[in-house]
């Protein structure tokens, strides 16, 4: 279908269709859906922030302020759902569809109709979701977990419920169309072993997608039995069991865990060899560290469980494996550093944001390691720890590794330069106050916090106004960031070259900037010394 | 000095041993012993607990913090290293090498025997923790939306009859934590301690130097019984007991909280254990079991003071 169309805008070189609704609604645009993914995920991501920003405000100071008790749980699960199916997921999906394309010398996605119709599953999605917020009773407020018994409490769960089997139907969609395009889509001599490692993370990551919705689609689904068909999966009167809910969500949670940190391996593996001038350290090794995280990602689920008094060989076994991730992990962080190593590097705020990753990630993957062991993790359990924990890898992993991301494919995009100061503004506000915002929280969970509390003891003052203060400023910092990408497509009167950056390599560069609306109708012919990584026995 | 109750289990290495109790001493030192184990203010790491386990985890924690921080310094070092060295604006000229086998099994190797260390010593410590056999004493604990309720199932090898009592949020912090109720939390005392959400209306009285076992569970939707001096958390689940056990080694009054999201009064469920020695605790037991013979005279006081308190004595007394 993609040489068809090559004759249909054989005049009209960029050929998007004039009318915004045809344009937008209809698309089926490799680039126009990756847009549109990429607003999606900038707009729930200020909605997630803002529940976060209410449930900063409400631990700023120990007493109640602002909140019941019941609304701060509807916002720490809101906060959750959005950041983690409507801000990080879909700008990954928004990414792979923009770039993979460009990356593999595809002129477009394999399954483009089902590309429009994953994304704008989205919307209504997240509207379902959001609704609870308003209806009498209000939003599920059991955590993202959605635990039963409490989560059957929940008067809006069939609401969540739908919404999810949307978010995983689109998901599904999403991660099928990405394994088709980049196994049926490269063009002629780009081989697997030649295809940047962005790619390579999209690919397997889709394959854990499509293994794993469909678990989470399952364990809500019996959530939503139990409560309105009478079933007892999970209820212990009716002879079910309330921990199994616990082992169909994680063995999706898991595996969810690193859909949300593979792309951002492939997205820092981009861009730290460009800045670095030097190609990336040890290519097959990346790749392997990839897919071994995610074989590994299946047999580990129960670390989150370690305190629902699983038995003796179990735990072990779950300790075990999850602390042999962190081998493969290990490995990207020492193989990143070696890249850097003889370079010729600069610091522009792509790999500013790279770089912090790489440190801050890493220091989430040591609290990872110390909730690994688990006598340790009986104290550090459901406690602030976890919490910042899981923020380092998230917010100074995938949301940075989103944000290197942006800032270095933005000129591709637009085809002006954003603007270099506003970004290391965003960064240096970013990365300091995210450190001011989770820092603190490791204390807090050492201390004894738990977590999902409105209120807490007058012990707990101190670190949680340093965290509130932190989350505040790391919030406004993100309004930078919506100004330098608004300056950039609207108002940068700085034009972009082709190549973009020096030392940027791959074939998603050698198309003009602003990509045009259609690229590579006809298979460009590959130069193995102008890709990234063009040399299969390394 | 109150620290010298606190006895690592002969499984530590001996460096550790010295740490620990220095560690215990100071702190001993400061906040004389009693509250050992409760929340400081400005506190950055965890503390050693009471019990004769409760070092495992505290061990782990130091152990593994220190292996990371290590592990850290020579990554991040390198890393700053390369990024002082390498900069295009020192003229540094990109070399094209992108292999170095040597070093790549160095650095796969290393981490694994790192991991084997750390493997093996958390073992050790799971192991210890599952073994509750031997127990001298069985107490229930049952969680509720939003309360606990301990139950006194045997002590010293004969059961016990009807001791047993919810425990809940103590009335200061309840009035106190109202939405806009303008009480300050920091005027929440109890003993001198700040007790803002962690002070409950009866506590669990313990006696020390005994191994005991908890039974647990819950009544509605999973809680999570935590005392972090005691070393551990476990679920409270319906439907199922779960099994841990504690020997306390230091008389003195511990604080904890739910640790499982149960609701809209999840964070207001907090524990309180009390541990005193075996004669104030045999004491206290004999004082329990007696309203069930005078029902009728403590129906009227008890009435007055702790409502939740005591439904199994004179019900079924
Ligand atoms: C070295 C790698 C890692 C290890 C060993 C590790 C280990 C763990 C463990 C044991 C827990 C459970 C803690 C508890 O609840 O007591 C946990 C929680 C969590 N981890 Fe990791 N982790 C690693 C990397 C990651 C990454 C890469 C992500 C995501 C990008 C991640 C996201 C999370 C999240 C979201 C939770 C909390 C889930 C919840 O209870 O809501 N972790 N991790
Ligand atoms: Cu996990
Ligand atoms: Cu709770």
């Amino acid at each position: 279908m993609a040489h068809a169309a090559t004759h249909d805008h054989h005049d009209d070189h960029h050929g998007a269709p004039t009318n915004f609704f045809t344009r937008w609604c209809m698309s089926t645009n490799h680039k126009d859906i990756g847009t549109l993914y990429l607003i999606f995920s900038l707009a729930a991501f200020f909605v997630g922030g803002s529940f976060a920003m209410v449930i900063r405000a409400e631990l700023f100071k120990p007493g109640m302020q602002l909140v019941q008790p019941y609304f701060f749980n509807e916002m720490t699960t809101m906060h959750a759902l959005v950041m983690i199916f409507g801000a990080i997921m879909p700008a990954f999906v928004g990414l792979g569809n923009w770039m993979i394309p460009l990356m593999i010398g595809a002129p477009d996605m394999a399954l483009p109709r089902m590309n429009n119709l994953s994304f704008w599953i989205l919307p209504f999605a997240f509207a379902l979701l959001l609704s609870t917020l308003f209806m009498p009773g209000g939003s599920p407020a059991g955590g993202w977990t959605m635990y039963p018994p409490l989560s059957l409490q929940t008067g809006s769960l069939a609401y969540a419920v739908f919404a999810i089997h949307l978010m995983g139907i689109s998901s599904i969609m999403g991660a099928i169309n990405i394994i088709a395009t980049i196994l049926n889509m490269r063009a002629p001599g780009m081989d697997l072993l030649k295809m940047p490692v962005f790619v390579w993370s999209w690919l397997i990551t889709a394959f854990l997608l499509i293994a794993v919705m469909p678990v989470l689609a399952g364990a809500v689904t019996m959530l939503l039995t139990d409560k309105y068909f009478g079933t007892s999966f999970f209820n212990a009167a009716g002879g079910g069991d309330p921990v199994l809910y616990q082992h169909i969500f994680w063995f999706f949670g898991h595996p969810e865990v690193y859909i949300m940190i593979l792309p951002a391996f492939g997205i820092i593996s981009e861009i730290v060899p460009t800045f670095a001038r030097k190609p990336i350290f040890g290519y097959k090794a990346m790749v392997f560290a990839i897919a071994a995280i995610a074989f590994l990602s299946f047999i580990v689920w129960a670390h989150h469980m370690f305190a629902v008094g699983l038995p003796l060989g179990a735990e072990i076994f779950f300790m075990y494996a999850t602390m042999l991730i962190s081998v493969p992990t290990g490995i990207k962080v020492f193989n990143w550093v070696s890249t850097m190593w003889g370079g010729s590097m600069t610091f522009e705020t792509p790999m500013l944001f790279a770089i912090a990753f790489i440190i801050l990630f890493t220091i989430g993957g040591f609290s990872g390691l110390m909730l690994a062991l688990v006598p340790a993790d009986f104290q550090y359990h459901d406690t602030y720890f976890v919490v910042a924990h899981f923020h380092y890898v998230l917010v100074t992993g995938a949301a940075f590794a989103i944000m290197a991301a942006t800032y270095y494919w933005l000129p591709k995009w637009t085809g002006h330069m954003y603007s270099e100061t506003w970004g290391k503004v965003h960064f240096w506000s970013s990365v300091i106050s995210v450190n001011v915002l989770f820092f603190p929280q490791h204390f807090l969970g050492l201390a004894g916090m738990p977590r999902r509390i409105p209120d807490y003891n007058v012990a707990f003052a101190n670190f949680n106004m340093i965290s509130s203060i932190g989350g505040f400023w790391f919030g406004a910092s993100q309004l930078i960031f919506l100004g330098v990408i608004i300056h950039a497509v609207w108002f940068s009167k700085k034009k972009a070259t082709d190549r973009v950056w020096e030392g940027a390599k791959g074939l998603e560069w050698t198309v003009p900037s602003p990509a045009p609306f259609h690229t590579f109708e006809l298979p460009p012919v590959i130069r193995d010394e102008e890709l990234a990584h063009g040399h299969v026995e390394d | 000095m109150t620290s010298g109750g606190i006895r690592p289990d002969g499984i530590k290495p001996a460096f550790f041993k010295r740490a620990a109790m220095a560690a215990a001493a100071v702190a001993g030192a400061l906040f004389t012993g009693m509250a050992l184990a409760n929340p400081k203010p400005g506190q950055l790491n965890m503390t050693r607990g009471v019990t004769e386990w409760s070092s495992e985890p505290y061990f782990l924690n130091n152990v593994a913090l220190g292996v990371c921080v290590v592990i850290g310094v020579l990554v991040f070092g390198a890393m700053f290293i390369a990024m002082f060295r390498f900069r295009k604006s020192r003229g540094a000229v990109a070399e094209k090498w992108s292999h170095n086998t040597m070093l790549e099994i160095v650095w796969t190797t290393i981490p694994v025997i790192i991991l084997i260390v750390l493997a093996y010593l958390a073992t050790g410590g799971l192991t210890s923790f599952a073994d509750t056999t031997g127990s001298q004493m069985t107490v229930k604990v049952t969680g509720y939306q939003w309360k606990w309720r301990y139950d006194y199932v045997d002590y010293q090898g004969k059961a016990i009859d009807k001791v047993g009592f919810m425990s809940k949020l103590d009335d200061q912090s309840n009035d106190t934590r109202q939405l806009g109720s303008g009480l300050d939390p920091n005027a929440v005392k109890a003993d001198g301690e700040q007790t803002y959400l962690l002070d409950v209306d009866k506590p669990l009285v313990v006696p020390v130097d005994t191994k005991i076992r908890f039974v647990i569970t819950a009544d509605d939707v999973i809680h999570s019984w935590w005392v972090p001096a005691l070393g551990w958390k476990i679920d409270a689940i319906p439907g199922i007991v779960n099994a841990a056990w504690a020997n306390i080694k230091t008389p003195g009054t511990y604080r904890g909280q739910c640790a499982e999201l149960c609701g809209q009064d999840h964070g207001f469920m907090p524990i309180v254990v009390k541990a005193v020695s075996k004669e104030d605790f045999a004491k206290w037991l004999a004082e329990q079991q007696k309203p069930a013979a005078a029902a009728p005279a403590a129906d009227a006081s008890a009435g007055a003071s702790a409502s939740a308190t005591a439904p199994a004595a004179p019900t079924k007394g």
